[in-house]
């Protein structure tokens, strides 16, 4: 058997073609969007014209007459929901009772074209009590603000706060007075974030088929399959065994991809109609329906010596995550302080309900918002103290043995590590000149491991197919088949992994958490040693001796020493060989709810000018530093870090929800909702750091998150610096910064 | 809605005339086919003008140009003619949209489409560019900057569309150029522009000068006073610091989701300066 | 409505279609031909996941009425693999993972060989202004930028 923690790789850690890129260059593969079905609906929704309105009626006769038309629904076709969670989820993709956000669900229709649905839904006649509406944090925690879900409020919610907060909390240790005490300089700061979007390019989409028999077939992009089949049978009232869900290849998620929208929706259509009906969001519906990250406004103060040392840490954190209670907050409480080993620290905080649409996770939910503050109070305590900002970061580092912010005590983590690499690297001392500003922040997150279950099957040639239940957002495919042939000894194009409908393997947790390289690839090379395991037994038979006097070694099954006898090694090929003669097809399992999956931190430098006239940012050079722990690939760990670094950039510089006094969004489309375009950016450059995580075999660390946290500040302090004023709001659009820099 | 492709001017204005409902123009389509599927315009009939003979034309006319209504930004950046002659007008069609909007976007559909951001327009203004315009009564002319009224509204009347373009010929010593204010580098429409054309004698001094600029009123403003501020002068540094004072003096923008008042004005400023700067070294002054 | 009847070359192929006025290139290739390589991100030009080139020029399929098509030349990502051999661009972004989803990858393809095709030597700021229009949220560009480059290359015989 190989041994459990392996260094000594063959396969793992090279950069070898991922299995499904012909199709994504050849345009065959098939996202969302691009099934269809014979007798195929289309599928349109309704949506609310306000920011927040109490739904009188609904009359949906003309549109039931019109030609063409074979199914409407509204959301008295599903049924209630099993949990307050699972019913907030519900009620975001169909409003009851009320409309809670421009742009919610009302209605729906199922039509013969997307003609006539569109026709169709113009003839829905939609009574409205129109209602006041809150949309930003400062304005909803007011005990005057108008109430945007009555009974909800968090039951320790502080005095003078308003019925919309939910989930306070609090985390931390220590004296904070004491620490306070001992500073020599505290600066105590407000900061604000706008909501931004994941913005992923493929809109959301599903084909949902549901017969008379009650069993039914939904097809769509997520980012895990088996929790939409669990929302969508209780929405439906249906026994999850009826419900096959079968993920397509998907377009980009980043966490915006992990609840439902359209698909109880399509499902009700198809029941009602009782043919296929297909949904494809419009990019104005993705935006103004689909889950938007918080916004937040919050209040931090750190206190540090002369030399340095941060004494003590306190955060005041407020989000607001839509129209439904939003547990984001917990991870950025957790996150705020994380990077570093403080002994008196405290991050406390609540969310609010606003009327938006319902927060989704968004890569490193919380974190970003969280980490940005304080990454900007931290830089300004350095340029105030004189202070290296990179000196200061390594004095005051979480460790191997620090009790972190948010209570655990950290194992083998790479701060330090990414740290001194961040240093040591010519980015950190090149020459800035005239307008330009250098900004550098820490960033972390936690990982997830979660359920997972994986089949791997010996084929009849000795190949392998790996079944695994996680759609594959950016590679995951060639890096579970390379785990799979390193641990079994054979080469990497002998391996094909598929995805799984929920029909053809077990439960596994949605991808997300930064969890799949690590959890499926866990149970990946469990799963390879059961099947080792068998294969050795297999031969054992064959060559009649103990099952454990054969061993494995790269690749082949080998008496494990003189005393099992002279036997020839047999290959993966020719155990397959005898695999009907020895008890029948061989394959391998492995379930588990995997824990361990160590945190992930990350150094990004950045060196922007801005152009004084006009406030415009030119970013001139970025490094992103990250502990991997392995990389089991490393074009997609770099991929990850330069496009997590991107997507923080945007954050950082322009993208932003506007919503008008009407409460209405302002923004919903790419033209003005402004991601970052290939000609903002310079290259991107990705040094990995590989602290072996000792919770995986061979090391892993989830690294998907963690690249986003870190530009907020790191372009707040780099702005900051280049126009020496700081900033103290997200995103740092040109008038912004003008108005700051004639402030 | 119906579709109708025309093959001469005198068809498609016999088209358009005798629709009863609503008639749009769809020139390069990148305008109208967003406003249709947003549902913000829904005509009864639209006309594509495309197959008009001689609507891709690019033709010499008295020194100058004459540019088809269909003629795409990327074919007119490929014309060496047009973009010696008049580079600020290419330069400002060219930043609309990206590679593949300039593939269809024209200079005709964004004048017609009356943006107040509109890229091409502070340019064209600035060039005293003249609009054919061909309708039931027969064909007129008309300088461009008559022809956007108010955001979305331009004063062609029923039946009427702009056939082609005229960008005059430029005396000697002459340039034109235009810049605008985008948050990102591509992309996204004119938070502010502003568009400059010039002409210096033999002694290096500004003859004509006209000033344009956009996103800063419910039209492209000509301003005049800016104008003023340039002729007589070398455009030194107090030239052109009044010509921007005086465009920031004109414009009066409104706070929206692409910029404030405060900014708009202040940056109108900002790139009046330095593009007539570029105009003014385009235009052969020493730089 | 009345369809509208439209004969047309899509990748030196020709078909008929039946098409209403209001639908768009992208439509009908899509929902009537069974051509899903060209996506729709935004269906208002501003993200270039539905690129194609019409008569050799680079135009978003969205901003392009299907009728528009009546008598030209559309190249689409299906046409861009000459049978079983990758063009060069389609082979460097798989030898740089220059694609993470993959959704936006058919127009950045389709966009980069129109620009190779006007200038096959371009720098690295020229392909990424030319390519600003094709949004990609994954990759941050980088290996997309380095790809079209190394494509670029090979395609000289550099």
């Amino acid at each position: 058997m190989a041994l459990d923690n392996k260094r000594d790789f063959k396969i793992v850690g090279t950069r070898v073609p991922r299995p499904d890129g012909v199709d994504k260059v050849t345009g065959r593969a098939q996202f969302g969007a691009d099934k269809t079905a014979p007798g195929m609906l289309i599928g349109q929704i309704l949506r609310s014209p306000h920011a927040h309105a109490r739904i009188i009626s609904i009359d949906t006769s003309a549109a039931e007459a019109l030609n063409g038309v074979k199914a409407v629904i509204t959301s008295a076709d599903f049924d209630k929901a099993s949990s307050a969670g699972n019913q907030d989820a519900l009620d975001n993709c169909m409003a009851r009772g009320k409309a809670l956000y421009d742009g919610h669900a009302v209605a729906a229709v199922a039509a013969i074209s997307a003609t006539v649905a569109k026709q169709a839904l113009k003839l829905i006649k939609v009574d409205y009590e129109v209602l006041p509406h809150v949309t930003e944090v400062e304005d909803a925690i007011k005990t005057d603000a108008p109430i945007v879900q009555e009974g909800r409020q968090a039951a320790d919610t502080p005095a003078g706060l308003s019925q919309n907060i939910t989930h306070q909390m609090s985390f931390g240790h220590g004296d904070l007075d004491a620490g306070f005490a001992k500073a020599d300089l505290v600066i105590e700061r407000s900061f604000k974030t706008a909501a931004t979007h994941q913005g992923y390019i493929e809109p959301h989409a599903c084909l949902a088929t549901m017969g008379p028999d009650g069993k039914a077939d939904l097809w769509c992009c997520t980012q895990g399959q088996y929790f939409v089949r669990e929302l969508c049978a209780d929405f439906l009232g249906m026994e999850t065994s009826q419900l096959r869900v079968t993920a397509s290849e998907i377009g980009g998620g980043f966490g915006g991809k992990t609840t439902v929208f359209i698909e109880p929706v399509a499902l009700a259509l198809s029941r009602k109609a009782g043919k296929p009906v297909k949904i494809t969001m419009t990019r104005d519906e993705v935006f103004k329906a689909t889950g938007p990250t918080i916004s937040s406004y919050s209040d931090v103060k750190i206190g540090m010596t002369k030399d340095g040392r941060i004494t003590a840490a306190h955060a005041l954190l407020r989000y607001q995550g839509g129209a439904f209670p939003c547990g984001t907050i917990e991870f950025g409480l957790m996150s705020a302080f994380a990077a570093y080993d403080l002994d008196a620290v405290q991050a406390e905080g609540f969310n609010v309900m606003t009327n938006r649409p319902r927060q989704a996770a968004y890569r490193a939910p919380g974190a970003p918002v969280a980490i940005y503050p304080v990454e900007s109070v931290v830089d300004e305590l350095c340029q105030q103290l004189d202070l290296d900002p990179l000196d200061v970061r390594l004095k005051n580092a979480a460790r191997k043995g620090t009790k972190s912010s948010y209570g655990p005590t950290f194992d083998e983590i790479g701060l330090v590590a990414t740290l001194e690499a961040a240093k040591a690297h010519p980015h950190y001392t090149a020459p800035l000149g005239p307008n330009q500003g250098r900004g550098l922040s820490c960033g972390f997150w936690f990982n997830f491991g979660g359920n997972t279950c994986v089949s791997l099957n010996l084929n009849a040639d000795g190949t392998v197919g790996i079944i695994e239940g996680n759609p594959d957002i950016g590679g995951s495919r060639a890096s579970i088949s390379q785990m799979a042939a390193e641990e079994l000894g054979i080469p990497y194009e002998h391996v094909r992994t598929i995805i799984a409908d929920t029909s053809s393997l077990g439960y596994n947790d949605i991808t997300d958490g930064s969890r799949v390289t690590f959890a499926v690839g866990l149970a990946t090379i469990k799963a390879a040693r059961d099947a080792i395991q068998k294969m050795c037994a297999r031969v054992a038979k064959l060559w009649d001796i103990d099952e454990d006097a054969v061993i494995w070694e790269d690749g082949f099954a080998k008496p494990a020493g003189p005393n099992a006898g002279a036997f020839e090694p047999m290959s993966i090929a020719e155990i397959a060989a005898i695999a009907n003669s020895t008890g029948g097809p061989i394959a391998g399992h492995h379930e588990v709810n995997a824990n361990g999956a160590g945190v992930s931190f990350g150094v990004h430098l950045v060196d922007l000018e801005i152009d004084p006239e006009t406030g415009f940012t030119t970013i001139l050079r970025y490094t992103v530093f990250q502990d991997a722990g392995k990389a089991v690939n490393p074009d997609y760990v770099e991929g990850q870090m330069q496009g997590g670094a991107v997507q923080g950039i945007g954050w950082a510089l322009n993208e932003e929800y506007i919503y008008g006094d009407d409460g209405l969004l302002q923004n919903p489309g790419f033209l003005d909702y402004r991601i970052p375009v290939a000609s903002d950016l310079p290259p991107i450059e990705a040094v990995i750091l590989e602290i072996p995580n000792p919770g995986h075999p061979y090391g892993v660390r989830g690294v998907g998150e963690t690249p986003i946290v870190p530009p907020l500040a790191a372009l707040s302090n780099g702005v900051s610096r280049a126009i020496g004023k700081r900033m103290f709001e997200l995103p740092m659009s040109p008038p912004k910064i003008l108005k700051t820099i004639k402030g | 809605m119906r579709y109708a492709a025309p093959t001469s001017i005198s068809e498609a204005t016999r088209l358009l005339a005798a629709e009863p409902g609503q008639s749009q123009i769809l020139a390069g389509g990148s305008d109208i086919l967003v406003q249709l599927k947003a549902g913000l315009a829904e005509p009864d009939l639209l006309v594509d003008i495309k197959r008009i003979d001689g609507i891709y034309d690019i033709t010499s006319e008295d020194g100058g140009y004459r540019i088809g209504a269909a003629v795409s930004g990327a074919a007119l950046g490929e014309h060496a003619g047009v973009k010696a002659l008049w580079p600020g007008v290419v330069e400002a069609l060219e930043l609309i949209g990206s590679t593949q909007v300039q593939g269809r976007a024209t200079m005709a559909g964004n004048l017609c489409n009356a943006s107040p951001a509109a890229d091409s327009v502070p340019a064209m203004i600035a060039a005293q560019a003249i609009a054919r315009i061909n309708g039931p009564d027969g064909e007129r002319d008309c300088p461009v900057q008559d022809i956007p009224v108010a955001p979305g509204r331009n004063s062609l009347a029923k039946g009427e569309f702009v056939t082609s373009i005229l960008l005059p010929a430029r005396p000697a010593n002459a340039s034109d150029a235009y810049l605008r204010f985008i948050p990102r580098t591509e992309m996204d429409i004119a938070v502010v522009s502003a568009g400059v054309s010039l002409a210096l004698d033999d002694n290096g001094i500004c003859n004509e000068a006209h000033v344009a600029i956009g996103a800063v009123a419910a039209t492209v403003l000509v301003v005049e006073e800016a104008a003023k501020c340039l002729i007589g002068t070398k455009l030194d540094d107090a030239a052109i610091d009044a010509m921007g004072a005086a465009c920031s003096a004109a414009a009066t923008p409104i706070s929206d989701k692409r910029g404030t008042v405060e900014f708009r004005k202040d940056v109108v400023a900002v790139l009046a300066k330095r593009v007539a700067k570029i105009a003014h070294t385009r235009a052969g002054a020493p730089s | 409505m009345s369809n509208i009847h439209v004969t047309t070359t899509l990748n030196g192929d020709q078909v008929e279609y039946l098409c209403e006025p209001q639908e768009t290139l992208l439509d009908v290739m899509r929902d009537r031909l069974d051509m899903t390589g060209a996506k729709e991100g935004c269906g208002s030009g501003d993200c270039g996941a539905c690129s194609v080139t019409m008569n050799g020029r680079l135009v978003c399929s969205c901003l392009v009425l299907a009728a528009e098509a009546e008598g030209q030349e559309v190249e689409t990502i299906e046409g861009m693999a000459d049978g079983e051999t990758l063009h060069p661009l389609q082979q460097k972004f798989l030898d740089h993972a220059a694609l993470q989803c993959g959704i936006c990858t058919p127009g950045f393809l389709v966009a980069a060989k129109a620009l190779l095709a006007k200038n096959p030597d371009p720098t690295e700021t020229e392909v990424r202004y030319w390519l600003a229009g094709n949004l990609c949220r994954c990759t941050g560009y980088d290996k997309i930028i380095n790809a079209v480059m190394d494509a670029a290359a090979e395609m000289r015989g550099a």
